[in-house]
C-alpha cells in the first residue's frame, strides 16, 4: 500500500492519501482547518493562507502543501490561531466591509471565519479604500468593496464555467478583480447561474434581486459555526 | 457602598444600539439595582457626576463633538466598551470614508438630487459640530476595552457583558452572541 500515508495533526493520527493536501486529508479525517481561499470544487490556490499550519515546524499552507509520511501537523495552537484571526482580521481592514448593509451577511464565510476565530474588532487600523462597484450586468452585481481576493471566480470561470471572465489587475494594495471586457461585467458572457458566482466567499459577486430572499437570522452561520459540517 | 455607575452615550450613531439596551425588557430593574445610570441620554444627565466604573460607546467618531465626548468618556470610565458596529468600525456613517469631505458636502447640500438650496451655501456655524475628514471607530481613538459586535448588538449580548463584568467574571459570549448584522 504505497498510496496510503500516515501524518499526525494536533497528534491525532490520520491516514491520507498520497497525493492529498493537508486540507483535504484533514476534512477528511473530521478535522476543520480555517481557510478561504481553498474551495473543494477547485484547484489549490494558497493566497489567503488562513489555513496557515505548521508542518514539522515549518509555517504552510495547508490547502497546497501535500501530505507526507510521518508529517507533524500542528493546526489548533494558541500561536497559529493568532496567526489566522491577524490575517482575517487584515482582510476587514483591507475592504470595506459593512456587515449591517450587506446581502451576504449570515452566510459569508469571511464573516463565519471571523465568528468561529471570536474576533470581536481587528488589532490593525482600518484602511477604508476607494473599490469601484461594476452593476452593469442585468442579473449579477460585482462588488469590490466586498472583495478579499481569493480568486475562487478567477478558478471557478475558468475550469469549470469554461469563461475566464474574470481576474486580476495591479499588484499589491492596487490588486483588483477585472473583467474580460470593455464595457464591463455587462460585456463579459458571465450568467447568474455559473460557478463563479456561487463560489463567491464573501457579497461580492451576487446574483441581484435574491439578496434579502432569506431573513437575517435564518442564514447559514447564524446558529451553525463554518466547519461544523466537517 | 454605593452602586457602581455607568454612563452612555451615542455618538455618529442611529440610538439603535441604547434601543437594544432598553431591550433588555423587565431585566432593566435588576440593572437599577445593580447599577445607577451617571451621564446618559437614558436619563438625560449631561455631565459627568463622578468615577464611572463602565462607559458605554454607540456610534463611531464622525466630528470634534464626538471627539471630545469620546475623550471625557475615557477620562471618567474604568471600562470602556464599544457597542454596535458604528463604535467598532464606523459602520454605515463610514461609507462616507472613501469620498472626500468637500464632495460629501457638496453632494449634501449643493448637487443631491433632492437638494433644495437657494443661497447655495454649506452650513458652518461655530454652534454646528465639525466633521472630521472621515468616520473613526473608537478604538483607532483612546483605548477600547470591550467591543460588542452586531448592528444593534441583541438585549442578551448587553446584558450578559454588563452581568459579568459587575460581578467580577470574564466575558464569555456563546457563538450566538457574535454577530456583525
Amino acid at each position: 500500500m504505497t498510496d496510503s500515508v500516515k501524518l499526525k495533526i494536533d497528534g491525532k493520527e490520520i491516514t491520507a492519501k498520497a497525493g492529498q493536501t493537508i486540507l483535504q486529508a484533514a476534512a477528511m479525517a473530521g478535522i476543520y482547518i480555517p481557510h478561504l481561499c481553498a474551495h473543494r470544487e477547485l484547484e489549490p490556490w494558497g493566497s489567503c493562507r488562513v489555513c496557515t499550519v505548521k508542518v514539522n515546524g515549518r509555517p504552510q499552507a495547508a490547502c497546497t502543501q501535500p501530505v507526507a509520511e510521518g508529517a507533524v501537523v500542528e493546526s489548533e495552537t494558541p500561536e497559529l490561531v493568532n496567526v489566522r484571526r491577524a490575517l482575517v482580521e487584515m482582510l476587514f481592514v483591507e475592504g470595506n466591509h459593512v456587515c449591517p448593509s450587506c446581502e451576504k451577511s449570515g452566510n459569508c464565510e469571511l464573516q463565519a471565519t471571523a465568528y468561529r476565530l471570536g474576533i470581536a474588532a481587528p488589532r490593525f487600523p482600518y484602511t477604508f479604500p476607494k473599490r469601484e462597484i461594476d452593476a452593469s450586468h442585468p442579473d449579477i452585481i460585482l462588488e469590490r468593496n466586498r472583495c478579499i481576493l481569493c480568486a475562487r471566480c478567477v478558478r471557478a470561470s475558468t475550469e469549470v464555467d469554461g469563461k475566464h471572465a474574470f481576474d486580476f489587475v495591479g499588484r499589491g494594495v492596487h490588486k483588483r478583480i477585472a473583467v474580460n471586457a470593455e464595457a464591463g461585467l455587462a460585456g463579459t458572457s458571465a450568467a447568474a447561474t455559473d460557478k463563479a458566482l456561487s463560489v463567491c466567499p464573501v457579497g461580492c459577486l451576487m446574483k441581484k434581486r435574491v439578496g434579502f430572499a432569506v431573513p437575517v437570522g435564518q442564514r447559514q452561520f447564524d446558529e451553525k459555526q463554518i466547519g461544523s459540517e466537517i | 457602598m454605593s452602586k457602581p455607575k455607568v454612563a452612555t452615550t451615542s455618538m455618529c450613531g442611529c440610538f439603535g444600539c441604547h434601543m437594544s439596551i432598553l431591550d433588555i425588557d423587565d431585566r432593566i430593574l435588576k440593572l437599577v439595582e445593580l447599577i445607577e445610570f451617571d451621564k446618559s441620554p437614558i436619563n438625560d444627565i449631561k455631565s459627568f457626576t463622578g468615577r464611572c466604573a463602565i462607559g458605554l460607546l454607540e456610534g463611531g467618531v464622525a466630528n470634534d463633538e464626538n471627539y471630545h465626548v469620546l475623550k471625557a468618556f475615557r477620562e471618567n470610565c474604568d471600562i470602556l466598551i464599544s457597542v454596535g458596529e458604528c463604535a467598532k468600525n464606523g459602520g454605515v456613517p463610514a461609507l462616507r470614508n472613501p469620498i472626500p469631505l468637500q464632495e460629501c458636502l457638496e453632494e449634501a447640500y449643493l448637487r443631491g438630487p433632492t437638494v433644495y438650496n437657494p443661497l447655495q451655501v454649506i452650513p458652518n456655524d461655530v454652534e454646528i459640530p465639525l466633521l472630521l475628514d472621515k468616520v473613526y471607530p473608537c478604538h483607532e481613538v483612546v483605548k477600547i476595552d470591550y467591543h460588542l459586535a452586531g448592528c444593534p448588538p441583541s438585549a442578551d449580548t448587553i446584558w450578559e457583558t454588563l452581568v459579568a463584568l459587575l460581578s467580577g467574571k470574564p466575558v464569555a459570549l456563546p457563538y450566538s452572541l457574535l454577530k456583525y448584522d
